[in-house]
């Protein structure tokens, strides 16, 4: 253990200019999937949030489930999707950066809904009739509260990128893992786990961890400084 | 200006009876205040009236020459998390105007609330005075037929206070019809034309506000005034 | 437009075009002008072999050479789906029934290695030798502690063949002492580093592989070891999206001297691990 730790420590001095790229694809791709999810989820979550319809509840308890979602199962059915035998096989799409944002936008975007609906339902509790006696319309209604619980929301987007820079399951079966094309920090420290390259993976590791830690904590420097200014 | 027609309203909210056969017709000028006990259904009665609670039973039934502009001023501001300018501009977004109109008229309403030079800061960071002023400046931008009022002063100092019976007096004046709910029966006085007075979800009386106010007719009404606090204090009364 | 909406609405399209477009800019990320998908073992790509071997194609033909890694049955499979180009795999009788299917016209010898049996130093079912048959004989007399592969690669359809070859109903035998792990190479042993159990792995991943614990080869040499690759291009009469004349420029590079000359030239620790064995 010891011995692996000093390995590790060594490794991560010596990391080469692959290792910067396939940080810098995992940050591109889980990334790209959580804007996607941003764009879909806030206005399904919001929407669901501000409306009362029959079957809202189900649809609710659904998009919880949802953000359970096990991204293998994802991987699975998007690699069959994707698959040349598949119906949008003629895109070859399958075993690009592309179908890697796919699956984990997939993955992002019931859990950017959930995450949504439950910040934008509590504001609702608080700013709804007042914002219904002004006449506006219930997708009107969702933006003013999305704009309102907009630093919450915030909260929303990092969850999201934790799963999705995270998650190993979809991109390694719709990536493939291939080498300088669609190897990604999760899929790289499985394979050098595989190989049986323990400090390599550790160090890999640590530098995933690094990449995590800093995104949040330039989101929260950002909400921070958003909110001091602008209550 | 829109006379206002509650039919018998009724209203259960999770088993509890709100409203129990309200029966009243409120004139289409002036304002006229709901007053009676906590519980009596005043606010409730609001809210039915505006359209965001549908009665139980009964019917309301607004009846003017056209559409009615409605705006709603709560007890508690409810304000978005955004500058005091796009809070107002908000309550013009379902008029269509064009940009600069709806800028135009939401900064006129900031200076008649004397908050102009505040536009850009943030509403939430506001006084508890300034937040109730912002939400009747979004009220007085929409140009309303009909102001519903719920205790908008209840939370406020008297020079707030002054301030909010001063815009109430001028958009009544203007014009708009104003539905206010109040405890302070000085402000009723000063601002009511009307009277009605709710008990136990029903309207027991209603009449202009001097006569009601200075020789009740009916028992509830008479045991709801009797209830207001003397002038001077316990202390030196004994 | 009120100032509100306005607002949000443009932070939130400026953020998302940065965002995408950063990703679409990338290089990686938008289609090579040519490049083919490579179906093919755990036992190629974690043994190093092909990081050695395609920056000398791909530096010689412009030709980028995508690699997805899987088990022998697995990459026959996804080339049945259409989903590569090439496969280059290491299990005969599974390749004929590919080529009988019609789901390639040709086969060709690449190179081969050799399976060995690894297993505790100290051999406590003293099955050390040269014969693996021999060998298989007394693991299951003994139950000695054995992971396998079991996920249809081309290492475990070798175990399979040896077990039959023993004579040995591996469904009547089986028990604790069998550990079907369903991995690929390198997971399988480091269950089996883990487990101090027996194991029959391909030599190319086992001299690449660093977390040995207590194991060594225990039997090498056996002519039934032998372990041959065969590359074959998948019919474009099945799939027409098949890069025919990429896929082949690549086949043909793996049979020519130079790419012989390259697979030869890759060694681990001074040991050489593929033989090329093409044809000429």
């Amino acid at each position: 253990m010891l011995q692996t730790l000093q390995e590790t420590a060594m490794r991560l001095s010596t990391l080469d200019r692959d290792v910067v790229a396939i940080a810098w694809l995992s940050l591109r791709v889980s990334l790209s999937a959580v804007a996607i999810g941003l764009v879909l989820g806030i206005p399904i979550g919001a929407i669901l949030a501000v409306t009362a319809f029959p079957g809202r509840a189900a649809l609710v308890g659904l998009l919880n489930a949802f953000m359970g979602l096990p991204p293998v199962i994802v991987g699975l059915v998007l690699y069959l999707v994707l698959s040349r035998s598949g119906p949008f096989g003629s895109l070859g799409l399958l075993f690009t950066p592309i179908a890697m944002v796919a699956a984990q936008a997939v993955l992002a975007t019931p859990l950017v809904a959930a995450l949504t609906r439950q910040v934008v339902a509590d504001a609702e509790a608080h700013l709804g009739e007042q914002l219904r006696s002004l006449g506006l319309s219930a997708p009107r209604r969702a933006l003013a509260l999305i704009h309102d619980t907009r630093f919450s929301l915030v909260t929303a987007a990092l969850a999201a990128f934790g799963r999705a820079i995270s998650e190993i399951g979809a991109v390694l079966v719709v990536g493939g893992n291939i080498d300088g094309h669609t190897r990604t920090m999760t899929t790289a420290i499985s394979l050098e786990t595989q190989k049986g390259d323990l400090s390599l993976a550790l160090a890999l590791g640590l530098v995933l961890i690094g990449i995590v830690v800093a995104v949040n904590a330039v989101a929260a420097l950002l909400r921070g400084h958003a909110a001091r200014a602008y209550g | 200006m829109p006379s206002l027609h509650c039919e018998n309203l009724g209203l259960r909210l999770n088993g509890t009876t709100i409203l129990d056969g309200l029966d009243a017709v409120i004139p289409p000028a002036g304002v006229t205040a709901l007053i009676g006990p906590n519980g009596a259904g005043k606010s409730a009665t609001l809210r039915v009236i505006d359209g965001l609670i549908p009665p139980t039973s009964g019917r309301m039934r607004i009846i003017a020459d056209g559409p009615v502009r409605r705006a709603f001023v709560f007890q508690r501001p409810a304000l978005v998390r955004a500058s005091a300018l796009a809070n107002v501009a908000l309550g013009l977004v379902p008029l269509k105007l064009p940009r600069t109109e709806r800028e135009a008229r939401s900064h006129a309403a900031l200076a008649r609330v004397g908050l102009a030079h505040r536009a850009r800061d943030p509403a939430t960071r506001f006084s508890g005075g300034e937040q109730q002023r912002l939400a009747l400046a979004r009220a007085w931008a929409v140009e309303p037929d009909l102001l519903l009022a719920d205790e908008p002063t209840a939370n406020l100092d008297p020079a707030a206070t002054e301030l909010v019976e001063g815009l109430i007096a001028d958009m009544a004046a203007r014009g708009t019809k104003v539905v206010l709910v109040s405890h302070n029966l000085g402000q009723v006085m000063r601002l009511a034309a009307d009277v009605l007075v709710l008990a136990r979800g029903k309207a027991v009386e209603h009449g202009p506000a001097r006569a009601i106010l200075t020789s009740p007719q009916r028992p509830e009404t008479r045991a709801y005034l009797s209830g207001e606090l003397p002038w001077t204090s316990f202390a030196a009364a004994s | 437009m009120d100032l509100l909406r306005r607002r949000l609405l443009a932070r939130g399209f400026a953020a998302t075009l940065g965002l995408v477009g950063a990703l679409g800019s990338a290089p990686s990320l938008r289609a090579e002008p040519a490049s083919i998908v490579v179906a093919s073992t755990t036992s190629t790509e974690q043994s190093g072999l092909f990081k050695h071997l395609l920056p000398a194609f791909e530096a010689k033909s412009g030709i980028a050479v995508k690699v997805v890694a899987l088990g022998t049955g697995q990459a026959l499979d996804a080339a049945r789906r259409g989903d590569a180009d090439v496969v280059l795999v290491h299990d005969r009788p599974a390749e004929d029934k590919f080529l009988a299917e019609g789901f390639a016209t040709q086969r060709r010898d690449v190179m081969y290695n050799d399976f060995v049996l690894v297993g505790p130093k100290a051999d406590p079912a003293g099955v050390k030798g040269s014969d693996v048959v021999a060998a298989f004989t007394e693991l299951a007399g003994a139950k000695a502690p054995f992971v396998s592969r079991g996920d249809r690669s081309g290492t475990h359809s070798a175990e399979l063949r040896t077990w039959k070859d023993a004579g040995i109903d591996l469904a009547a035998v089986r028990g604790d002492w069998y550990r079907d792990v369903g991995q690929g190479m390198g997971p399988a042993l480091n269950a089996a580093s883990a487990l101090n159990a027996y194991i029959l792995a391909d030599r190319g991943t086992w001299l690449a592989f660093k977390n040995r614990g207590e194991l060594a080869i225990l039997v090498e040499g056996d002519k039934r070891l032998f372990n041959p690759y065969g590359v074959m291009l998948v019919n474009p009469a099945k799939h027409p999206s098949v890069k025919v004349k990429e896929g082949q420029a690549f086949i043909d590079w793996l049979v020519s001297p130079e790419g012989q000359g390259a697979i030869a030239g890759y060694r681990i620790g001074g040991e050489q691990l593929f033989f090329p064995s093409a044809a000429h």
